[in-house]
């Protein structure tokens, strides 16, 4: 896979080799390829220098490092406090619906990965979501179900 | 100076000094989990919190700087009550099976427990919720359930060994330690050394055990089970028996082993005199064609005999394997002679050998099952147990090791010389050699006093000497006024020093002693725990005591050595060494 | 009713003057002065803790190193909480002028804002900021530099020497204090650590002076704060008010009437229910004074509607994900409370069982290696003392 080898090599000549760069070139990888696989989470350790265990433990730690393989869109619904009072289960029951997904489940064209995320700081505006990095907020069923709709036709490519 | 007080005793200590020392030095013992004298603090077990005057939480007394004027006290109520919370937290999150665990009886989190009893579970268990995978490699085991996340074992990892095999993952309740991708030992930059092991405060990291097969045979009427143990068995195995480190047991650990019923009780430190043969010999045939037929040869040459820096040099500096001497490690060694020169003398049908070897070593494991070591025909070594796994033997045999006669090794390979002995001690194995190499090139003595070469001995991390050749024999005129750099190192950090040096093209030396192990064998993952500098040192000390005290202190003097040359081998380096005591290594992946 | 909050515009009020004027002002005065002037200000930092930010400067210029850092944490993780998200995105400038201004007080050359994870989307404006700063740095002859780590989606590197490993690209682990990040911080460089919002009141500080600055805040409490409102109330959302006001004060202006309990700090910080409403007074403590509470600022609002223990079971189940997991009682701690509660609720445990747990809170206040261990009890004893019945049945 020479592409993907080269995906590595541009994050570190953009990041650098220093153990610093780790997370930044960590999360350059999640954004071309949505999740760390073994393989590349090897590269990093020969680009590093550092141990294939330190690379795992490092990721491993963070929530957004995912390790298992993930929809091209990732779905983080906010389950705490606010956002659950706010109707958060809600949210979730209509994505689930819209997708035919569980937390935790890719849906089969791999689309879409519907997770549970901590407290991301839209509690003024709850119940909140991320997807991909954008906030989507002041959610309620109908907006949720627009929301995915909009991603199944717009976002396809 | 700082002075605080103690549980309302003074004490004086030097700026810097935690808390945890300070109250040592006045005899008061606070209990620990993840602190241990060889790794760096880590602060995360709080087992060992302090009440301080004046502050409203508890303090980790080994992470703490004792300040002046501090009024500490480390065992008041509130000290006693969190500290058996936390205690208690342990235990919940720790499989508590310790009637089925290897480690019962020497368990520092057993020994909390006792202190703490309580007479109830206190909290909800669980460590029996999750599913645990076992790994059970060639030469280690890692039992997750038991792990209580001190992560002493990563520490000793990174900080001695400089691999990193192993690393906490993930975090909050699903927090661990592990591997990469949690793949088993086996599969990963693991050199099997050990380490580890020795750092373990629990049952958690244990070496694989083989005694249940070693009984086996030793019970089988057909088989004919050969037992060699290695220098540094004999100034350790005593400690399981409640004899102080640093006791020599040699004579009753022979006798214990014939008590066991092996059917001969032989001697690795004979084939360590033979690794200095053909070791020694090597290098000087290195230095020949390196500096008069002008061939590129890899220099320095470096020491074979510690099968967790061979896995080491072949995961981390595979291009470098050149430099590794061809010799095979004196275990090695002594499994292909078994099968084959021994069977030869004994009229014994080699495929009724079983050969076990008693290692201060849990690499050894892995090393006797590596694929190239079949030269004799046979697997060359069937067993490698630890000193500890012996000592379990001796006591499952009921046999008090400490009332024992002293006795001898059996002949053939059962005899040794000093040089042989001190292949268990840092700087033991380049001792030995230069012993023998010297008085090949010139014909005398190597020039020590009482053939002690001390600038190679003690605990420091890379070691150095120089020994000058003058007036040497008319074949070594090449050496002649030559003053050759020599290092030994110890712990696998140290051997990244050396090694990056080679790597770079500046190293200095011409021959290099690496053991994985700190201290050398005598620290090493197979032995007694625990193991700290102070227990190292008085195994050293015994080592070299034993070398004084034989009468032949030099490889080559040998008369079994000198034996098996005549009979069968015919000479250093010759075509019989090479197909049984000389092997290869394979380039490794490093991450 | 008249409110009885008072508000301030300290944080949000619009420029009048030229970009980083007050910068390039400020980088005329001496550091001490800018140090005396900080203190005398009694600003205290606002991601929490309440440390006196004058008193951190002053400790990394002293200290020893041929490179400091000053660091920004924007890794605004506390549930409740979103007030930085608002500077970073209204006010950035203010932000990136205390930064500037720090970096003359300490001697810094380099600095890093760590924004979280859940704030990427905020990154490309912020960083055409941050070059729009370097710009004036120059201008003024400040060799300053800043750049923008990315945090991945983990609580705990809120903590400031978490932080601090986090951006060394380690696993982002609270570090054992003594060293402090002044002595000994980014890379074991001196480096201040502090909270977005704290940047922006020393730059104020700078520019309205330290005795106006001070004039803020009622009951001895000196300045204003932000304060993210929300759960039961009809108006979510950011405000800046006076420090020292009482949560009753609050639940008047903020709540929807119906309040029945107030979690002020955040699920670290403490649950007040509404018979305390009178007493409880937000801002720091003095000695041994119980009645004040510190925050960084959440103020989340519970009407009778809810369950108390839905909300505690919410909080545990938030602690036993985001612990670090290296500390005993953090770890362990967190995961015997939620099961605990759990335990109780169905029966499988007697509610005496409940005193274990609430002896077991009290031990991780005292040993946790980190503010996060030893914040859990802050929830679970004030919500246990409050709602116990509710908790039990």
């Amino acid at each position: 896979m020479p592409d993907t080898t080269k995906l590595i090599e541009n994050l570190v000549e953009k990041y650098g080799k220093k153990r610093e760069s780790l997370l930044p070139i960590l999360k350059g990888i999640i954004e071309e390829e949505r999740y760390l696989s073994e393989d590349r989470m090897l590269e990093v350790a020969k680009a590093l220098d550092i141990s294939g265990a330190e690379v795992y433990g490092t990721a491993s730690f963070y929530s957004f490092l995912d390790l298992k393989p993930r929809g091209k869109h990732i779905i983080r619904v906010c389950k705490t406090i606010v956002c659950d009072m706010k109707g958060k289960n809600e949210v979730l029951k209509t994505i689930k619906d819209c997708l035919g997904i569980n937390v935790g489940e890719t849906t089969s064209d791999g689309t879409f990965t519907l997770l549970q995320t901590n407290c991301i700081g839209q509690c003024d505006h709850a119940p909140a979501m991320l997807i991909d990095g954008e906030v989507y907020n002041e959610l309620n069923a109908e907006k949720v179900r627009n929301i995915i709709k909009e991603y199944k036709l717009n976002r396809q490519n | 100076m700082i002075t605080l007080t103690i549980n309302n005793t003074q004490v004086e200590v030097p700026e810097g000094t935690t808390i945890l020392e300070a109250a040592k030095k006045i005899g008061v013992e606070i209990p620990t989990l993840c602190h241990h004298e060889d790794l760096c603090v880590a602060g995360n077990c709080r087992v060992c919190v302090v009440e301080i005057k004046g502050r409203p939480r508890l303090e980790a007394s080994c992470a703490t700087p004792a300040e002046n004027g501090m009024e500490v006290f480390t065992h008041s109520a509130k000290v006693r009550n969190a500290r058996n919370v936390i205690t208690q937290l342990l235990l919940s999150e720790h499989a508590e099976e310790c009637t089925l665990c290897y480690k019962n009886g020497n368990c520092e989190l057993q020994n909390l427990a006792e202190e703490y009893y309580h007479d109830d579970e206190m909290f909800i268990d669980l460590a029996h919720e999750k599913e645990h995978h076992i790994d059970k490699s060639t030469a280690l085991r890692y039992d997750p359930s038991k792990c209580i996340r001190c992560q002493r074992c990563v520490r000793t990892c990174a900080e001695i060994q400089g691999v990193n095999a192993l690393s906490a993952a993930f975090k909050g309740k699903d927090m661990m330690i592990t591997t990469f991708m949690e793949k088993t030992f086996g599969e990963v930059v693991c050199t099997n050394c050990g380490q580890c092991v020795v750092h373990c405060p629990t049952g958690a990291l244990t070496e694989r055990t083989y005694y249940d097969e070693i009984w086996e045979a030793i019970e089988d009427p057909d088989k004919h089970v050969v037992v060699n143990t290695a220098p540094s068995v004999r100034v350790a195995l005593g400690e399981p028996f409640g004899l102080e480190p640093g006791t020599i047991v040699t004579g009753q650990m022979a006798a214990a082993l014939r008590r066991l019923g092996f059917d001969s009780v032989l001697d690795t430190d004979f084939a360590a005199d033979l690794t200095i043969i053909e070791e020694g010999n090597e290098f000087i045939q290195r230095l020949k064609k390196k500096f008069v037929d002008g061939e590129d040869v890899a220099l320095p040459m470096i020491t074979s005999c510690s099968p967790g820096w061979v896995k080491f040099i072949e995961h981390m500096y595979p291009d470098l394997l050149d430099h590794l001497s061809s010799c095979k490690s004196p275990q090695q060694m002594f499994g292909a002679l078994a099968k084959t020169y021994y069977a030869e003398k004994k009229g014994i049908d080699p495929e009724k050998i079983v050969s076990v070897s008693i290692m201060p070593c849990t690499a050894k494991k892995f090393e006797a099952n590596r694929p190239e070591m079949k030269s004799s025909g046979y697997q060359d070594i069937d067993a490698g147990l630890t000193t500890r796994e012996l000592a379990k033997m001796i006591k499952q045999a009921g046999i008090d090791l400490t009332k024992l006669p002293e006795e001898d090794f059996d002949s053939i390979m059962g005899e040794s010389s000093g040089a042989g002995v001190i292949f268990g001690a840092t700087g033991g194995v380049m001792e030995a050699a230069l012993r023998t190499v010297y008085e090949i090139i010139t014909g005398r003595e190597v020039p020590f006093r009482h053939l002690d070469i001390q600038p190679v001995r003690g605990l420091d991390g890379v070691k150095e000497a120089t020994i000058k050749f003058e007036n040497c024999k008319p074949e070594y005129s090449f050496l002649e006024g030559a003053e050759v750099k020599v290092a030994v190192a110890h712990g696998l950090r140290n051997a990244r020093k050396i090694m990056d040096q080679i790597k770079e093209g500046k190293s200095p030396y011409l021959f290099v002693e690496i053991m994985a192990c700190p201290g050398g064998c005598i620290g090493g993952g197979g032995q007694p725990i625990p193991t700290n500098d102070e227990i190292r040192m008085k195994r050293i000390e015994a080592i070299y005591r034993e070398d004084a005290g034989k009468p032949i202190r030099k490889s080559h003097e040998n008369p079994e050595i000198k034996q098996v040359y005549e009979e069968f081998l015919k000479e250093p380096l010759g075509e019989k060494s090479h197909k049984l005591l000389h092997t290869h290594y394979s380039k490794r992946n490093r991450y | 009713m008249a409110s009885q909050v008072k508000r301030a515009d300290i944080i949000f009020a619009p420029y009048s003057e030229y970009p980083y004027k007050i910068l390039g002002e400020a980088l005329k005065k001496s550091p001490d002065d800018i140090i005396d002037a900080l203190i005398k200000s009694g600003l205290r930092g606002r991601g929490g803790a309440g440390f006196p930010t004058g008193l951190k400067w002053k400790f990394a210029k002293k200290a020893q190193g041929d490179e400091k850092y000053v660091v920004c944490n924007a890794d605004e993780g506390e549930p409740g909480t979103f007030k930085d998200r608002d500077i970073l995105v209204k006010v950035p400038r203010k932000m990136l002028s205390g930064m500037g201004i720090c970096a003359h007080v300490t001697g810094a050359t380099k600095g890093f804002i760590y924004l979280r994870a859940e704030y990427d989307y905020l990154k490309d404006a912020l960083q055409k900021e941050i070059d729009f700063f370097h710009q004036h740095c120059e201008k003024y002859g400040l060799d300053f530099h800043v750049e923008i780590k990315s945090g991945a989606g983990a609580y705990v590197v809120g903590e400031e020497t978490a932080l601090l490993n986090s951006a060394e690209g380690k696993r982002g682990e609270p570090r054992n204090k003594p060293p402090f990040p002044v002595t000994e911080g980014f890379l074991n460089k001196p480096t201040v650590v502090n909270n977005v919002e704290t940047f922006v009141n020393a730059m104020m500080v700078c520019r309205i002076g330290a005795e106006e600055f001070a004039k803020y805040g009622m009951r001895g409490q000196k300045g204003s704060k932000l304060f993210s409102i929300a759960g039961d109330t009809p108006k979510p959302g950011v405000y800046e008010l006076e420090l020292g006001l009482t949560v009753e004060e609050l639940v008047n202006e903020f709540g929807d009437g119906n309040t029945k309990a107030v979690q002020v700090g955040g699920v670290s910080g403490f649950c007040v229910p509404s018979a305390k409403f009178k007493e409880k007074t937000i801002g720091f403590p003095g000695k041994d004074d119980v009645n004040y509470i510190p925050t960084g600022g959440s103020i989340m609002l519970f009407n009778h509607t809810r369950s108390m223990y839905h909300v505690l079971e919410n909080y545990l189940e938030f602690f036993e994900e985001e612990s670090c997991g290296q500390c005993t009682p953090c770890r362990v701690g967190t995961q015997q409370l939620l099961k605990g509660i759990k335990a109780i609720k169905k029966g499988k445990k007697d509610p005496a069982y409940l005193d274990t747990l609430y002896k077991l809170a009290e031990t991780m206040k005292i040993t946790s290696k980190c503010g996060l261990g030893q914040s859990v009890a802050n929830s679970f004893c004030s919500i246990v003392d409050e709602f116990k019945e509710e908790i039990i049945y």
